[in-house]
């Protein structure tokens, strides 16, 4: 009982300060990358050939980068001659539309809070069931780290639950295999409306390094209204963190 | 009459194609039941297409004693007598063999479909199916007991926690599990197929997303066998910085095991200090590459990411800081009785059945066994630096969970010395063109245990065949064993203490 006691002093307090403090990251963490489009010479298109999962593409104003396929891998960032592209370590990666996840001339829009009457039956409150369908235990174990005390998820209200019929909406992870479409569909037939749609990690997005494949389905859009858009391969839990938090209206 | 010697190969040894044995079906049979009768362990056993329709088949056989690898073929048509009857460890591959090439292993036991996808030979099904049957996962014979009160419990494939997905079937007797069977395949996403063609720019994202958890270990199998092929030298440096992060890897992973093995028994204290724990080795990783798991490290030719002095000397003072607060709350575990008590004896897997099962890793060596590619197959800098090999003989839910602690002290002291002694340099050498028409076999040890990739190249230096066994392939009919005879409520526990990848399976 006493080495008990004496090993809680040891381990001390260490939920983190975030979101009313800024997030303590690795200074290498490749977050959401940069463009200067203004430095790219005519002609040239070393980054989008690099790219594993073709996530940039030219269109003659500069790159576009789609974060939704991106696996934040360092290879354009290398590739590029010009340091026309880098990886920042901002870590504000969710947005609510698809559309909003490629980077280029606009300014990047991050998720928006859900409406005051559906905020109103979630925002203090949140229950969600995880489905992982073709993903690596990458996404699944930085969705999961946030039950840990340094996250602590549950001080926001947010709860993983066992089952679809206690859960306001699904978490996803993975390219949506083939082998698992049945189970997923009928996990979120049994989730009650309202219901929320939750995608977490480059395949669930878009399918990832995946896309293409005949054995998945290049993510969760393809098949149910998707209502939050976390990329990353996988994201840093502080990233997955902020999407909910955004999306509940707790984060401005 | 054996025609032909087998390539007697080291790990990472290249052969030429031309110069692999293809012996005859009887001379190939003789040949791994012989060997297996001798104490080798099949390391890989697959098929590809060969000529005019046919397949052929490759194994690859591990002496642990001898640190040898050896290596036999031959060519079969729709079906061959199984090896499984005369050698159990065979089971798994011969159903793998089955459903991606439609070959009939004649007399195997239970030729059941292990992913559930299409025969990549078209107009070949082991079962007979047509191209328009349908293939759903886990729709397919299972065993049944019948009886008065015996009752089924299936469960899966989603899950009550935020895990991958698989389908398990007890059957039971009240709380006594007299058998359980795993079907699996939820998980296939087309890896090995994908990869042939390759090295191109999706081969690296695929092998660090091939099993998420076991992003160093994958991406270094792959690397060692590609940079034999190219006889490319890996700087010291490099070496070194890839074995501290499959160490931290392993040091994660094991971590977080015990976390939550601490939390399946309901012994919070442990079970909240490791999982934060966890992080703070997979923070360690990041500190060095940017990405908790490792993404983006490990390159062919070496390393991308180099520690400078500050970083270096952050990740010695943080590895003792996480040292010390790991000590501390595993060393919870071991003093508290009830902890014991429900460990002990729970789910156990003998000696016997780990070497028939052809088990390995942290759950082969809770059976007593003594294998580590990092002792017997050494590669990179493990020649130089050995790790003593952790094992303990119960077999049981403890004995997976004191390996665990042993390698992590033992991989916490190999990190430091590392740090110690790196060795100057740079961290990168240019691979080459791979050799044409050869054949390497790579092997690692990963948290779980033994990786083993298995590349062909064709006549242009690309990979005509890429094979991977990810340790779980082994080892899930480990866990199905070690729950015959307990109590369901323990399959939590005993499914933690084995902890397999899904996804490493599935492909």
């Amino acid at each position: 009982m006493l080495r008990t006691l004496l090993a809680r002093a040891q381990q001390k307090h260490r939920t983190v300060g975030f979101p009313k403090l800024p997030p303590v990251l690795p200074d290498r963490l490749r977050g959401r990358p940069a463009i200067d489009a203004a430095k790219c010479p005519a002609g040239c298109r070393i980054c989008a050939d690099t790219c594993p999962t073709d996530a940039i593409t030219l269109d003659g104003k500069g790159p576009r980068l789609d974060l939704g396929c991106c696996l934040f891998c360092p290879e354009c960032e290398r590739a590029c001659p010009e340091g026309a592209i880098r990886f920042t370590t901002e870590h504000r990666l969710a947005a609510s539309r698809r559309e909003d996840l490629v980077l280029g001339e606009k300014e990047f829009q991050l998720a928006r809070a859900l409406d005051e009457k559906t905020r109103r039956i979630f925002g203090r409150s949140l229950k969600l069931r995880q489905v992982s369908a073709g993903g690596c235990n990458g996404c699944e174990s930085d969705v999961n780290v946030l039950n840990t005390v340094v996250f602590d998820l549950g001080r926001f209200g947010v709860q993983f639950v066992a089952s679809p019929r206690h859960a306001d909406g699904l978490l996803i992870t993975g390219p949506v295999t083939q082998n698992m479409e049945l189970a997923l569909r009928k996990t979120y037939e049994a989730v009650p409306s309202a219901k929320l749609v939750i995608a977490v990690g480059a395949c669930a997005i878009s399918g990832g390094p995946y896309v293409g494949h005949p054995e998945q389905r290049n993510g969760a859009d393809r098949n149910l209204p998707v209502d939050l858009y976390i990329p990353g391969c996988p994201p840093h839990p502080i990233t997955i963190l902020d999407g909910l938090l955004r999306l509940l209206g707790r984060i401005e | 009459m054996m025609t032909g010697a087998s390539s007697l190969l080291r790990n990472g040894d290249v052969v030429a194609s031309a110069e692999i044995p293809c012996v005859s079906l009887a001379d190939f049979r003789e040949q791994v039941l012989q060997a297996c009768e001798g104490g080798a362990r099949i390391a890989t056993l697959f098929g590809r297409l060969a000529d005019a329709g046919r397949v052929r088949l490759f194994a690859v056989l591990a002496n642990d004693a001898e640190g040898q690898l050896a290596l036999w073929s031959t060519e079969v048509v729709d079906g061959y007598p199984a090896l499984t009857p005369a050698c159990i460890q065979a089971h798994w591959f011969e159903r793998e063999i089955a459903e991606q090439w439609g070959i009939r292993p004649e007399g195997h036991p239970w030729l059941k479909p292990i992913r559930f996808h299409r025969s990549y030979r078209e107009g070949h099904d082991a079962w007979g199916r047509s191209a328009e049957t349908p293939i759903q996962p886990g729709v397919t014979d299972f065993f049944k007991m019948t009886g008065d009160e015996v009752h089924e419990v299936a469960v899966g494939p989603v899950h009550a926690g935020i895990i991958e997905p698989g389908h398990f079937r007890f059957q039971c007797h009240g709380e006594h599990v007299y058998h359980l069977e795993i079907s699996l395949g939820y998980q296939h996403r087309g890896v090995e197929r994908a990869l042939v063609g390759g090295p191109n720019k999706r081969t690296i994202p695929y092998l660090e997303t091939l099993a998420g958890d076991t992003t160093i270990g994958h991406a270094l199998a792959y690397c060692e066998a590609i940079e034999a092929l190219a006889g490319c030298q890996v700087p010291a440096r490099a070496q070194a910085l890839r074995a501290i992060a499959l160490e931290l890897e392993r040091l994660a992973n094991h971590t977080g095991d015990l976390g939550a093995l601490a939390n399946d028994i309901g012994y919070l204290p442990t079970a909240s200090y490791c999982g934060r724990i966890r992080g703070d080795f997979l923070n360690l990783t990041a500190l060095i590459c940017g990405n908790r798991f490792g993404r983006g490290l490990i390159r062919p030719g070496g390393v991308l990411f180099d520690l400078d002095e500050a970083r270096h000397k952050q990740l010695e003072e943080r590895l003792a800081e996480a040292h010390k607060d790991v000590t501390n709350a595993v060393e919870l575990l071991w003093d508290t009785s009830s902890v014991r008590a429900r460990f002990e004896n729970a789910g156990p897997v003998s000696r016997e059945m780990a070497v028939e099962l052809g088990l390995v890793g942290v759950v082969a060596r809770a059976s007593g066994l003594g294998h580590d590619v990092r002792s017997q197959f050494p590669s990179g800098i493990y020649r130089f630096a050995q790790i003593p090999v952790s094992s303990y003989h119960t077999g049981s839910v403890f004995a997976r969970a004191y390996v665990r602690w042993m390698e992590i002290q033992r991989s916490i002291a190999f990190v430091f010395d590392q740090l110690k002694a790196l060795p100057d340099g740079p961290v990168r050498s240019e691979v080459g063109a791979l050799a044409a028409d050869s054949a390497v076999v790579s092997l690692t040890e990963g948290w779980r245990g033994e990786i083993c990739h298995t590349a062909l190249t064709d006549a242009h230096g690309r990979l005509a065949h890429y094979k991977i066994v990810d340790p779980s392939f082994h080892n899930w009919m480990g866990l199905a064993l070690a729950l015959r005879n307990q109590q369901i409520s323990d399959f939590p526990l005993c499914n933690k203490s084995f902890n397999l990848s899904y996804c490493g399976h599935d492909l």
